[in-house]
């Protein structure tokens, strides 16, 4: 019930919904190869957009072009509902303070402190130093680090300079946070105790983020939409339940094969397309769909007629996302069909992989 | 060795120390601007212009190739402008300056080329300018080789002010090549030679502190 609620509130938020960021058919070449090759996209206020793609694919060009460290060429670029392409410099130096920028490889300033590099985007806006330093604390205190104040950037470990790179990023009290491969350069344990933080700023503060990355993960554990980019091009955008739940593109079926249950590779091994006492199935679905006893009415339905082989499901955005294999016995071509207009009703995509014969 | 050796070894010391010290701070305050302006300047550098890029390395490479025997007999006409006179410690202080000052310049550069351009991106995502990016990134992160650049130049600055013996400065190497190598006294020129071992170290071993006391890059 729980899910069915919270689903509703990220597909219920007002399509008029103010737009942070704007973009609109954007372009940039480095010599004859296209890095962005025609980027529409748009960022709500309050939303995360995960931006997902291999390297080289253009992501970070592109998340430089939002705060104007790389150009573009043509399209619209509009943040807060200001077109910054063809801002010079100088116009574009006091709109970057409505932005945060965190870096995968946090880019602390080893000769200040935590607490100056905290407080340097204020003394960039002209803040005095009293007012800076108390702000400074503020912000050292919502990431963890108060004890480091005084402390230099060398002194701390992987995760603690992201969290000063965070504190750093919100002290101008930003629109809009940039995370640039923020957590590529941290091990997995300190991965998730960053998009732990982020989210909890992103509600607390209502602050809207995107961020590029090449780890399905990071997307799954933070953002509410997902964009896949590859060679320039955005080739597949939706709810991150829903791309995992239904990839389209090869691409993004690619990115998200570590962490989707692929048919284990002995069993593949021995599929013959024809002939075999069992018929090996894929069975995707997601959203309300997969909710239920699915497996029960399943094997109500068609009592002892399948087995179980790999996969199950998995939950996204308090969404359940189902994936699984089963093999169905062979001798009786009725149970097969049974099984899947069962599956079909509830609208899953069912693909018949090939045949095993031996399934020990 | 007598009062009056002593005597004219402290004089020659302080000839030095004051000659190394006002070139190499003139050095310090005219290279350090230089150096930056190369690194500004240079492609991919945040107010690139390749044009005074081209000519400013161009001016510094020329004044390097000079044989400093050579610079300092050449600017004399602008050490009179100068100092009033070609001739003695004050004298010398210009064509030392003239020569420390380009090589100073790419020393600095060097440090300053090698600042991680990520902290200058982080800094201009901030909303910070060039004015900014110099005082808050370039020069503070850099300034470890920035000091050890100054002691090498110091040390550098010991060993030419002996060549400005030549135009009556005075000074240790001046004092090693009249009394020691010409009168063969080797007591002196045992004793310069302790005295500006020991002043090389000393220079080294401040610079050293210094560096150390200003490098947070590793812990």
């Amino acid at each position: 019930m729980n899910s069915i609620v919270s689903a509703l509130r990220i597909e219920t938020r007002p399509a008029d919904a103010e737009e942070v960021v704007r973009l609109k058919d954007v372009r940039r070449r480095f010599g004859a190869t296209p890095a962005l090759d025609g980027i529409s996209l748009s960022v709500k206020k309050g939303e995360i957009l995960g931006i997902i793609g291999r390297s080289g694919a253009g992501k970070s060009t592109l998340i430089r072009c939002l705060n104007g460290l790389e150009r573009a060429d043509s399209g619209e670029i509009v943040i807060e509902g200001r077109n910054i392409t063809g801002l010079a410099e100088q116009e574009l130096q006091p709109l970057r303070r409505r932005i945060g920028m965190i870096f995968q490889h946090f880019n602390l300033l080893s000769a200040k402190t935590v607490e100056e590099n905290v407080a340097l985007p204020l003394k960039i806006e002209g803040l005095a130093k009293a007012e800076r330093l108390k702000r400074a604390h503020e912000l050292l205190e919502l990431v963890g680090l108060s004890d480091k104040a005084k402390a230099y950037p060398s002194s701390l470990s992987g995760g603690q300079k992201q969290r000063v790179g965070i504190a750093r990023a919100l002290a101008a009290r930003p629109a809009l946070l940039l995370s640039d491969e923020a957590t590529s350069a941290l091990d997995p344990e300190t991965t998730r105790s960053i998009l732990a933080l982020l989210k909890d700023i992103n509600s607390k503060l209502g602050l809207t983020i995107l961020l590029i990355t090449h780890e399905m993960e990071v997307v799954r554990g933070i953002a509410d939409r997902v964009a896949v980019i590859d060679a320039g091009r955005i080739v597949e955008e939706g709810q991150v339940w829903s791309i995992f739940g239904d990839p389209q593109t090869a691409i993004t079926r690619s990115l998200l094969g570590g962490i989707r249950p692929q048919l284990p590779e002995h069993i593949a091994a021995r599929l013959s397309q024809a002939g075999g006492t069992e018929a090996i199935l894929s069975v995707d679905l997601s959203g309300p769909e997969a909710q239920g006893a699915l497996f029960a009415d399943l094997s109500a339905t068609l009592p002892h007629s399948f087995r179980l082989v790999h996969g199950g499901i998995d939950h996204i955005q308090n969404q359940p996302v189902a994936r699984f294999f089963i093999a169905i016995p062979t001798r009786d071509p009725v149970l097969a069909e049974k099984v899947e207009q069962f599956l079909k009703a509830r609208s899953a995509r069912v693909e018949v992989l090939g045949y095993d014969t031996d399934h020990d | 060795m007598t009062p009056i050796m002593i005597n004219l070894l402290l004089r020659s010391l302080w000839e030095t120390v004051l000659m190394t010290a006002a070139s190499g701070v003139i050095s310090l305050v005219a290279g350090l601007p230089l150096g930056l302006a190369l690194v500004l300047t240079n492609r991919g550098g945040i107010a690139e212009n390749p044009w005074i890029n081209r000519i400013l390395g161009a001016v510094i490479n020329g004044f390097r190739s000079v044989p400093f025997i050579i610079l300092l007999v050449a600017l004399i006409p602008l050490t009179r402008l100068i100092v009033g006179t070609a001739i003695g410690t004050w004298a010398a202080i210009v064509p030392l300056a003239i020569a420390a000052t380009p090589y100073y310049a790419r020393i600095a550069e060097v440090s300053l080329r090698e600042v991680d351009r990520g902290l200058i991106d982080a800094v201009r995502a901030m909303g910070g300018n060039r004015w900014t990016i110099i005082r808050e990134v370039l020069v503070p992160e850099a300034l470890p080789g920035i000091v050890a650049g100054f002691t090498v130049t110091l040390v550098t600055l010991i060993g030419a002010s002996a060549m400005a013996g030549a135009i009556g400065a005075g000074g240790l190497g001046d004092l090693a090549i009249r009394y020691g190598y010409q009168r063969f006294e080797t007591n002196v020129m045992i004793a310069v030679v302790v005295v500006l071992i020991v002043l090389v170290c000393g220079i080294q071993w401040l610079g050293d502190r210094l560096v150390a006391r200003l490098d947070h890059r590793s812990a």
